[in-house]
């Protein structure tokens, strides 16, 4: 394709094509400080490109394609295109991705141990995990978490954070402005601005960490920390993994044993300042 | 990539022909193998055939990923035979195994890392309607809710329209025969069921003729050639193994394809498979012609993005496909219903 470049987040190495220079621009500045292997060969493949020709300039509009694609997915103005890439390189990833157990979660680590925190879009997942990435924390990753087939481990996938609608004035307000992408307002998924993760969370991407605690957060309502069983949890997992089916034996091993091993609670939390005190307080008490 | 260099769809056949050390490759030549190959639904089948190989550390890596998978599909869609077989047994239908489920069933070469889609079987066309109710009873449903679309299967087409499983979300084909009953080849439906073969899994598959007939005809008469290259790799290892065990297999194959009227799918299919992946051919097969070309083109239309370099090339046998599958009178009222109901 015209223009490309090559990303490695975690265990994936993309490679991600452009009709247009200004998705593969604007992702090379936000991925300028992860480590760049160039020899090596992609998992993956991102298209971004006109569905016709001419589109490539008259009403710019960005299909997402690659290896796997979502037959009716609609364009995006050529304005999202940073938004479009990082819709294909999850869509990759969620599809394709075989090694380990994907869980649509977020994650944290401290001590070499993981806090893995799922839940639907909305739920606040990926603003507690950005927040507590900003503390002594490190951000594992916002969207995916990988657990090891064989020995259980959890493997961060730390792309750049997708901050969404409220959460960007929070995150903005405590870090270096260096560290945003640019603002993409009124997509379909509301105002969009991406946290490049902290040095520590990128340079540690290949470290793995036990999972020690499971969370499903619930943005609104009062404080509350239930306790869930293994089965809720399992089932709330298989739901949450994208290739728990494709897996076979081997995926119905590795979840039981993370749903065994893991204690689980479901949060309720009215504002981020509680939702992070309840997650220290889960995390001392399962110590 | 230059006009120099080998393109990446070629260097995919011949890494599968085995003409190209996978070592010989440069690093980077890998990311075009590697997209020809999933654009062609084929990298298991890549990462079985290279199995061993010296590859890059992270290229091994991928092929051991997509080789645990194709296993795990592989058991499902075997699973889903079964399945099928427990809904039609108790009403004595008998059913024959058809395509990459087929392969898998026999153990064959190139069932190995073989992508299997939806599950295909074919039953004698009075059993197709109590085939149905089986299914429908057994937990299959409707796909297509269009009433021309099901109107068009019913009257038409030589499967019935598909239907998936509810719980287990998986597709079934039924057929009835292996062409469209409108296609200008008529193949023998009867001879199929009647003289299918029990595979090493215990289910019916065709006998080695009429599988390579099959899959010839499923490549060159019926669609577009999309997936061709899969088709004709099929086609290449299983000829290739038949002739070997049995040595009257190409005989035999001549016969089938005449039977079915398929001598010219069969051959060309052969010829190809001769080109691209320089299968051996008995005398008699190995001919020529000069429109063979034009096939080869089409199968080796991807970029190194695995993307379809020739899209006027791609839509003129998309237009074959349906010329061939129906009268031209038909074709236009056909075409006239769905270009009304975009």
């Amino acid at each position: 394709m015209r223009h490309s470049t090559r990303i490695a987040v975690g265990p994936v190495q993309f490679r991600i094509g452009s009709d247009w220079p200004e998705p593969i621009t604007a992702l090379e500045q936000l991925y300028a400080s992860y480590p760049k292997d160039d020899a090596r060969s992609a998992d993956a493949t991102v298209r971004l490109l006109a569905a016709r020709p001419w589109r490539r300039w008259v009403r710019p509009s960005v299909h997402i394609g690659g290896d796997f694609v979502v037959p009716d997915a609609l364009p995006l103005p050529l304005s999202m295109g940073l938004l479009a890439a990082e819709m294909g390189m999850n869509l990759q990833v969620a599809l394709g991705w075989r090694r380990h157990m994907l869980l649509h979660a977020s994650a944290v680590a401290r001590d070499g141990r993981a806090l893995i925190m799922s839940g639907e879009s909305g739920s606040g997942k990926s603003t507690l995990a950005a927040l507590l990435g900003e503390g002594d924390w490190r951000l594992m990753g916002d969207e995916f978490t990988l657990i090891e087939p064989e020995g259980g481990n959890a493997l961060a996938f730390p792309r750049a954070v997708s901050l969404k609608n409220e959460a960007i004035a929070e995150v903005a307000a405590r870090v270096d402005a260096a560290r945003l992408g640019p603002l993409i307002a009124s997509t379909p998924k509301g105002d969009i601005r991406h946290l490049i993760p902290r040095a520590d969370a990128i340079a540690d991407m290949h470290e793995p960490a036990r999972p020690a605690l499971l969370l499903f957060p619930r943005f609104g309502g009062n404080a509350a920390i239930e306790p869930m069983g293994e089965g809720e949890t399992f089932v709330r997992l298989t739901e949450a993994s994208t290739n728990y089916v494709a897996l076979g034996e081997v995926g119905f091993a590795a979840l039981t044993r993370l749903v065994r091993e893991t204690p689980a609670f479901g949060v309720s939390y009215p504002d981020s300042a509680t939702g992070i005190a309840l997650v220290e307080q889960l995390w001392a008490e399962t110590k | 990539m230059g006009r120099d260099k080998v393109s990446a769809v070629q260097t995919f056949v011949d890494l599968l022909a085995g003409r190209r050390e996978a070592a010989a490759l440069a690093p980077r030549e890998w990311d075009g193998v590697i997209g020809v190959a999933r654009s062609e639904a084929m990298l298991a089948t890549l990462a079985h055939k290279l199995d061993g190989a010296d590859l890059p550390p992270t290229v091994a890596a991928l092929f051991a990923d997509q080789r645990a998978a194709a296993a795990v599909a592989q058991r499902q869609a075997l699973w889903e035979a079964e399945m099928a077989h427990r809904a039609l047994a108790p009403l004595g239908i008998e059913f024959v195994l058809l395509k990459g489920a087929a392969y898998a069933a026999a153990g064959m070469a190139c069932a190995a890392g073989r992508q299997i889609g939806d599950l295909d079987i074919l039953v004698l066309a009075a059993d197709i309607r109590r085939a149905e109710n089986a299914l429908l009873n057994a937990g299959w449903e409707w796909v297509k809710s269009d009433p021309y679309d099901d109107f068009y299967y019913r009257e038409h087409m030589h499967e019935l329209p598909p239907m998936i499983h509810k719980s287990r979300d998986r597709m079934i084909d039924v057929h009835h025969t292996i062409l469209p009953r409108t296609h200008r080849i008529t193949p023998d439906a009867l001879a199929l069921v009647s003289d299918a073969v029990a595979s090493a899994d215990g289910f019916a598959v065709l006998n080695p003729a009429d599988m390579a007939c099959h899959c010839a005809a499923h490549m060159l008469a019926d669609g577009d050639l999309q997936g061709g290259l899969r088709n004709l790799w099929d086609f290449h290892l299983m000829t290739r193994d038949f002739s070997a065990t049995d040595p009257g297999f190409w005989q035999q194959l001549d016969a089938r394809a005449r039977l079915h009227g398929l001598q010219d799918a069969v051959q060309r299919a052969a010829r190809l498979a001769r080109d691209l992946y320089g299968a051996a051919l008995p005398a008699g097969w190995s001919g020529h012609d000069p429109a063979d070309r034009w096939f080869r083109q089409r199968l080796l239309a991807r970029d190194d993005w695995g993307r379809v370099t020739q899209p006027l090339l791609e839509q003129a046998f998309y237009i074959r496909s349906h010329w061939l599958r129906m009268p031209p009178a038909m074709l236009a009222q056909h075409l006239w219903t769905k270009w009304r109901r975009r």
